[in-house]
Protein backbone atom coordinates (compact mmCIF):
# COMPACT_ATOMS: atom_id res chain seq x y z
CA UNK A 1 0.00 0.00 0.00
CA UNK A 2 1.45 3.41 -0.59
CA UNK A 3 1.28 6.22 1.57
CA UNK A 4 -1.31 8.18 -1.38
CA UNK A 5 -3.87 5.50 -0.80
CA UNK A 6 -3.48 5.09 2.97
CA UNK A 7 -4.35 8.69 3.20
CA UNK A 8 -7.42 7.94 1.11
CA UNK A 9 -8.10 4.84 3.59
CA UNK A 10 -7.56 7.05 6.23
CA UNK A 11 -9.75 10.01 4.73
CA UNK A 12 -12.77 7.70 3.94
CA UNK A 13 -12.58 6.18 7.75
CA UNK A 14 -12.71 9.37 9.30
CA UNK A 15 -15.43 10.96 7.06
CA UNK A 16 -17.59 7.76 7.70
CA UNK A 17 -16.71 7.75 12.04
CA UNK A 18 -17.64 11.55 11.31
CA UNK A 19 -20.92 10.95 9.81
CA UNK A 20 -21.77 8.33 11.90
CA UNK A 21 -20.62 9.71 15.07
CA UNK A 22 -24.14 9.71 16.64
CA UNK A 23 -25.38 6.37 15.48
CA UNK A 24 -22.63 4.28 16.78
CA UNK A 25 -22.84 6.50 20.09
CA UNK A 26 -26.41 5.35 20.18
CA UNK A 27 -25.31 1.38 19.30
CA UNK A 28 -22.99 2.04 22.46
CA UNK A 29 -25.87 3.17 24.72
CA UNK A 30 -27.85 -0.27 25.52
CA UNK A 31 -24.55 -2.76 25.57
CA UNK A 32 -21.49 -0.42 26.53
CA UNK A 33 -21.04 3.18 28.13
CA UNK A 34 -22.78 5.34 24.82
CA UNK A 35 -19.61 6.93 23.59
CA UNK A 36 -17.71 5.09 20.98
CA UNK A 37 -19.56 7.34 18.17
CA UNK A 38 -18.05 10.19 19.99
CA UNK A 39 -14.30 8.90 21.49
CA UNK A 40 -14.06 7.69 17.73
CA UNK A 41 -14.68 10.87 16.18
CA UNK A 42 -12.47 12.81 18.38
CA UNK A 43 -9.26 10.35 18.00
CA UNK A 44 -10.24 10.68 13.85
CA UNK A 45 -10.13 13.92 14.26
CA UNK A 46 -6.87 14.02 15.80
CA UNK A 47 -5.53 11.49 13.01
CA UNK A 48 -6.02 13.48 10.82
CA UNK A 49 -4.22 16.35 12.55
CA UNK A 50 -1.69 14.46 12.68
CA UNK A 51 -0.99 13.31 9.23
CA UNK A 52 -2.73 16.45 7.55
CA UNK A 53 0.95 17.82 6.60
CA UNK A 54 1.91 13.92 4.97
CA UNK A 55 0.70 14.38 1.49
CA UNK A 56 4.05 12.05 0.55
CA UNK A 57 4.93 10.11 3.45
CA UNK A 58 5.00 6.21 3.29
CA UNK A 59 1.93 4.46 4.80
CA UNK A 60 3.83 3.10 7.56
CA UNK A 61 4.61 6.35 8.24
CA UNK A 62 1.28 7.58 8.41
CA UNK A 63 -0.47 4.45 10.34
CA UNK A 64 2.17 4.86 13.00
CA UNK A 65 0.69 8.59 13.65
CA UNK A 66 -2.82 7.41 13.23
CA UNK A 67 -1.85 4.70 15.97
CA UNK A 68 0.21 7.19 18.06
CA UNK A 69 -3.23 9.80 17.95
CA UNK A 70 -5.55 7.29 18.47
CA UNK A 71 -3.90 5.54 21.64
CA UNK A 72 -3.29 9.24 23.55
CA UNK A 73 -6.87 11.01 21.84
CA UNK A 74 -9.38 8.15 22.83
CA UNK A 75 -10.65 7.64 26.06
CA UNK A 76 -12.45 3.91 25.65
CA UNK A 77 -11.39 0.35 24.70
CA UNK A 78 -11.63 1.34 21.16
CA UNK A 79 -8.29 3.77 21.67
CA UNK A 80 -5.72 0.57 22.46
CA UNK A 81 -7.54 -1.50 20.24
CA UNK A 82 -7.63 0.12 17.02
CA UNK A 83 -4.22 1.54 17.98
CA UNK A 84 -2.73 -1.18 18.54
CA UNK A 85 -4.06 -2.61 15.13
CA UNK A 86 -2.60 0.54 13.44
CA UNK A 87 0.96 -0.33 14.86
CA UNK A 88 0.87 -3.64 13.42
CA UNK A 89 -0.72 -2.93 9.86
CA UNK A 90 2.30 0.29 10.27
CA UNK A 91 5.05 -2.35 10.54
CA UNK A 92 3.42 -4.89 7.57
CA UNK A 93 3.44 -1.82 5.22
CA UNK A 94 6.64 -0.67 5.95
CA UNK A 95 7.49 -5.00 5.27
CA UNK A 96 5.26 -4.28 1.49
CA UNK A 97 2.78 -6.60 2.53
CA UNK A 98 -0.43 -6.85 0.78
CA UNK A 99 -3.51 -4.96 2.05
CA UNK A 100 -4.51 -8.52 3.53
CA UNK A 101 -1.41 -9.28 5.38
CA UNK A 102 -2.06 -5.47 6.68
CA UNK A 103 -5.31 -5.77 8.11
CA UNK A 104 -4.36 -9.34 9.25
CA UNK A 105 -1.34 -7.44 10.96
CA UNK A 106 -3.87 -5.31 12.45
CA UNK A 107 -6.46 -7.86 13.80
CA UNK A 108 -3.02 -10.04 15.39
CA UNK A 109 -2.23 -7.16 17.60
CA UNK A 110 -6.42 -6.70 18.34
CA UNK A 111 -6.15 -10.41 19.86
CA UNK A 112 -3.20 -9.85 21.80
CA UNK A 113 -4.30 -6.55 23.19
CA UNK A 114 -7.96 -7.25 23.73
CA UNK A 115 -7.90 -11.24 24.35
CA UNK A 116 -11.19 -11.70 22.52
CA UNK A 117 -12.45 -14.50 20.19
CA UNK A 118 -14.68 -15.45 17.38
CA UNK A 119 -18.09 -15.15 18.69
CA UNK A 120 -17.46 -12.78 21.72
CA UNK A 121 -19.75 -9.73 19.86
CA UNK A 122 -16.82 -7.89 18.96
CA UNK A 123 -14.65 -6.03 16.68
CA UNK A 124 -12.73 -9.49 15.88
CA UNK A 125 -16.17 -10.72 14.52
CA UNK A 126 -15.78 -8.62 11.59
CA UNK A 127 -12.34 -8.19 11.02
CA UNK A 128 -12.01 -11.86 10.92
CA UNK A 129 -14.15 -12.66 8.19
CA UNK A 130 -13.09 -9.69 6.27
CA UNK A 131 -9.70 -10.13 6.21
CA UNK A 132 -10.45 -13.63 5.02
CA UNK A 133 -12.25 -12.38 2.29
CA UNK A 134 -10.24 -9.94 1.65
CA UNK A 135 -7.09 -12.50 0.89
CA UNK A 136 -9.60 -14.19 -1.35
CA UNK A 137 -9.69 -11.06 -3.50
CA UNK A 138 -13.60 -11.04 -3.24
CA UNK A 139 -15.16 -8.75 0.03
CA UNK A 140 -17.83 -6.24 -0.68
CA UNK A 141 -19.50 -3.40 0.90
CA UNK A 142 -22.24 -6.22 0.97
CA UNK A 143 -20.12 -9.19 3.09
CA UNK A 144 -19.08 -6.55 5.30
CA UNK A 145 -22.56 -5.31 6.23
CA UNK A 146 -23.50 -9.24 6.46
CA UNK A 147 -20.73 -9.52 9.13
CA UNK A 148 -21.68 -6.80 11.31
CA UNK A 149 -25.46 -7.42 11.61
CA UNK A 150 -24.24 -11.15 12.40
CA UNK A 151 -22.55 -9.41 16.03
CA UNK A 152 -26.50 -8.78 16.81
CA UNK A 153 -27.46 -11.94 17.99
CA UNK A 154 -24.49 -12.99 19.47
CA UNK A 155 -24.16 -12.90 23.51
CA UNK A 156 -20.94 -10.54 24.66
CA UNK A 157 -18.60 -12.32 26.31
CA UNK A 158 -15.59 -9.38 26.27
CA UNK A 159 -15.55 -5.57 26.57
CA UNK A 160 -18.55 -3.78 28.64
CA UNK A 161 -21.22 -5.24 27.15
CA UNK A 162 -20.51 -8.72 28.64
CA UNK A 163 -21.79 -7.56 32.07
CA UNK A 164 -25.11 -7.79 30.56
CA UNK A 165 -25.05 -11.56 29.82
CA UNK A 166 -28.15 -12.55 27.58
CA UNK A 167 -29.58 -8.82 27.59
CA UNK A 168 -26.05 -7.84 25.14
CA UNK A 169 -28.29 -9.95 22.35
CA UNK A 170 -30.56 -8.09 20.13
CA UNK A 171 -28.16 -5.20 19.56
CA UNK A 172 -25.30 -4.82 17.21
CA UNK A 173 -21.59 -4.45 18.65
CA UNK A 174 -20.95 -0.74 17.85
CA UNK A 175 -16.93 -1.94 17.54
CA UNK A 176 -18.16 -3.99 14.60
CA UNK A 177 -19.85 -1.57 13.01
CA UNK A 178 -17.09 0.88 13.25
CA UNK A 179 -14.74 -2.04 12.23
CA UNK A 180 -17.62 -2.23 9.29
CA UNK A 181 -16.64 1.30 7.85
CA UNK A 182 -13.25 0.60 8.03
CA UNK A 183 -12.65 -2.24 5.82
CA UNK A 184 -15.27 -0.16 3.76
CA UNK A 185 -12.60 2.71 3.62
CA UNK A 186 -10.16 0.21 2.19
CA UNK A 187 -12.12 -1.32 -0.49
CA UNK A 188 -12.95 2.39 -1.75
CA UNK A 189 -9.35 3.32 -1.28
CA UNK A 190 -8.15 0.61 -3.56
CA UNK A 191 -10.91 0.96 -6.12
CA UNK A 192 -9.99 4.87 -6.43
CA UNK A 193 -6.53 3.90 -7.18
CA UNK B 1 13.93 -2.80 46.51
CA UNK B 2 10.63 -1.19 47.49
CA UNK B 3 7.29 -1.98 45.96
CA UNK B 4 5.12 0.31 44.76
CA UNK B 5 1.46 0.81 43.78
CA UNK B 6 -0.63 2.19 40.97
CA UNK B 7 -4.27 2.52 40.61
CA UNK B 8 -6.22 3.34 37.46
CA UNK B 9 -10.02 3.68 37.51
CA UNK B 10 -12.49 5.21 34.56
CA UNK B 11 -13.58 7.75 37.51
CA UNK B 12 -11.26 10.61 38.78
CA UNK B 13 -13.59 10.17 42.55
CA UNK B 14 -12.74 6.45 42.57
CA UNK B 15 -9.16 7.24 42.14
CA UNK B 16 -8.96 9.93 44.71
CA UNK B 17 -11.58 7.99 46.95
CA UNK B 18 -8.56 4.99 46.67
CA UNK B 19 -6.25 7.74 47.65
CA UNK B 20 -7.72 8.34 50.58
CA UNK B 21 -8.55 4.98 51.45
CA UNK B 22 -4.71 3.57 50.72
CA UNK B 23 -3.19 6.92 52.62
CA UNK B 24 -4.84 5.36 55.97
CA UNK B 25 -3.20 2.22 56.18
CA UNK B 26 0.14 2.19 53.93
CA UNK B 27 1.91 5.79 54.79
CA UNK B 28 5.17 4.02 53.69
CA UNK B 29 4.23 2.46 49.71
CA UNK B 30 4.67 4.74 47.36
CA UNK B 31 1.27 5.16 45.31
CA UNK B 32 0.03 6.75 42.25
CA UNK B 33 -3.23 7.29 40.77
CA UNK B 34 -4.91 8.17 37.13
CA UNK B 35 -8.49 8.45 37.23
CA UNK B 36 -10.83 9.40 34.39
CA UNK B 37 -9.51 11.68 31.28
CA UNK B 38 -7.57 14.69 31.24
CA UNK B 39 -10.86 16.75 31.33
CA UNK B 40 -11.92 15.09 34.07
CA UNK B 41 -14.77 12.79 32.45
CA UNK B 42 -15.30 9.28 32.62
CA UNK B 43 -12.15 7.06 30.59
CA UNK B 44 -8.82 5.86 31.57
CA UNK B 45 -5.92 8.10 29.08
CA UNK B 46 -2.87 6.06 28.30
CA UNK B 47 -0.88 9.25 28.70
CA UNK B 48 -1.84 10.04 32.21
CA UNK B 49 -1.58 6.37 33.31
CA UNK B 50 2.20 6.55 32.07
CA UNK B 51 2.89 9.75 33.28
CA UNK B 52 1.17 7.98 36.79
CA UNK B 53 3.45 5.10 36.40
CA UNK B 54 6.84 7.14 35.69
CA UNK B 55 5.76 8.85 38.69
CA UNK B 56 6.25 6.26 41.43
CA UNK B 57 9.30 5.99 42.76
CA UNK B 58 9.59 2.48 43.04
CA UNK B 59 11.34 0.42 40.55
CA UNK B 60 8.80 -2.63 40.83
CA UNK B 61 4.61 -1.83 40.72
CA UNK B 62 2.17 -3.61 41.77
CA UNK B 63 -0.96 -2.37 39.53
CA UNK B 64 -4.79 -2.10 39.85
CA UNK B 65 -7.77 -1.41 37.31
CA UNK B 66 -11.41 -0.84 37.44
CA UNK B 67 -12.63 -2.31 34.14
CA UNK B 68 -11.34 -3.56 30.18
CA UNK B 69 -10.28 -1.01 28.81
CA UNK B 70 -8.26 0.36 31.68
CA UNK B 71 -6.35 -2.65 31.64
CA UNK B 72 -5.83 -2.55 27.68
CA UNK B 73 -4.31 1.23 28.30
CA UNK B 74 -2.20 0.18 31.45
CA UNK B 75 -0.44 -2.83 29.64
CA UNK B 76 0.28 -0.70 26.81
CA UNK B 77 2.00 1.68 29.43
CA UNK B 78 3.83 -0.89 31.01
CA UNK B 79 5.13 -2.28 27.54
CA UNK B 80 6.66 0.93 27.34
CA UNK B 81 7.86 1.37 30.61
CA UNK B 82 11.07 0.30 32.08
CA UNK B 83 9.63 -0.56 35.90
CA UNK B 84 9.06 -4.39 36.39
CA UNK B 85 5.36 -4.60 36.61
CA UNK B 86 2.71 -6.76 37.48
CA UNK B 87 -1.14 -6.05 36.27
CA UNK B 88 -3.47 -7.80 38.76
CA UNK B 89 -7.09 -9.27 37.95
CA UNK B 90 -8.75 -8.22 41.11
CA UNK B 91 -11.12 -5.99 42.31
CA UNK B 92 -9.60 -2.83 42.52
CA UNK B 93 -10.25 -1.12 45.46
CA UNK B 94 -10.22 -4.63 47.70
CA UNK B 95 -6.93 -5.85 45.31
CA UNK B 96 -5.27 -2.27 46.18
CA UNK B 97 -6.04 -2.28 49.79
CA UNK B 98 -5.07 -5.72 50.44
CA UNK B 99 -1.37 -4.81 48.49
CA UNK B 100 -1.31 -1.93 50.76
CA UNK B 101 -1.59 -3.69 53.93
CA UNK B 102 0.69 -6.09 53.57
CA UNK B 103 3.33 -4.24 51.82
CA UNK B 104 3.04 -1.62 54.54
CA UNK B 105 3.26 -4.70 57.11
CA UNK B 106 6.81 -5.99 55.12
CA UNK B 107 5.08 -9.03 54.02
CA UNK B 108 7.02 -10.89 51.09
CA UNK B 109 5.63 -10.83 47.81
CA UNK B 110 5.75 -14.32 47.25
CA UNK B 111 2.92 -14.08 50.50
CA UNK B 112 0.98 -11.14 49.01
CA UNK B 113 1.00 -12.87 45.12
CA UNK B 114 -1.02 -15.68 47.17
CA UNK B 115 -3.29 -13.13 48.95
CA UNK B 116 -4.02 -11.29 45.59
CA UNK B 117 -4.47 -14.35 43.47
CA UNK B 118 -7.47 -15.35 45.80
CA UNK B 119 -9.37 -12.30 45.11
CA UNK B 120 -9.12 -12.95 40.94
CA UNK B 121 -12.15 -12.14 38.91
CA UNK B 122 -12.92 -11.98 35.00
CA UNK B 123 -12.82 -9.10 33.87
Amino acid sequence: MDGKQALRFLNGFNEAVQAHKEELSLLDTPIGDGDHGSNLARGMQAVMDAVASDENAPAADLFKKTAMALISKVGGASGPLYGSAFLGMSKAAAAGKSDGEIMEAGLEQILKRGKASVGDKTMVDVWTPAIEALKAGNLTDEKIEEYVLATKDMQARKGRASYLGERSIGHIDPGSRSSGYLFESLLASEKEA
Amino acid sequence: MSTGILCVSHSKKIAEGLQDLLAQISSDVSKTFSGGLEDGSIGTSFDDISKALEANPAERIFAFFDLGSARMNLEMAQEMSDKDITVFDVPLIEGAYAAAALLQAGAKEEDILKQLDELKITK
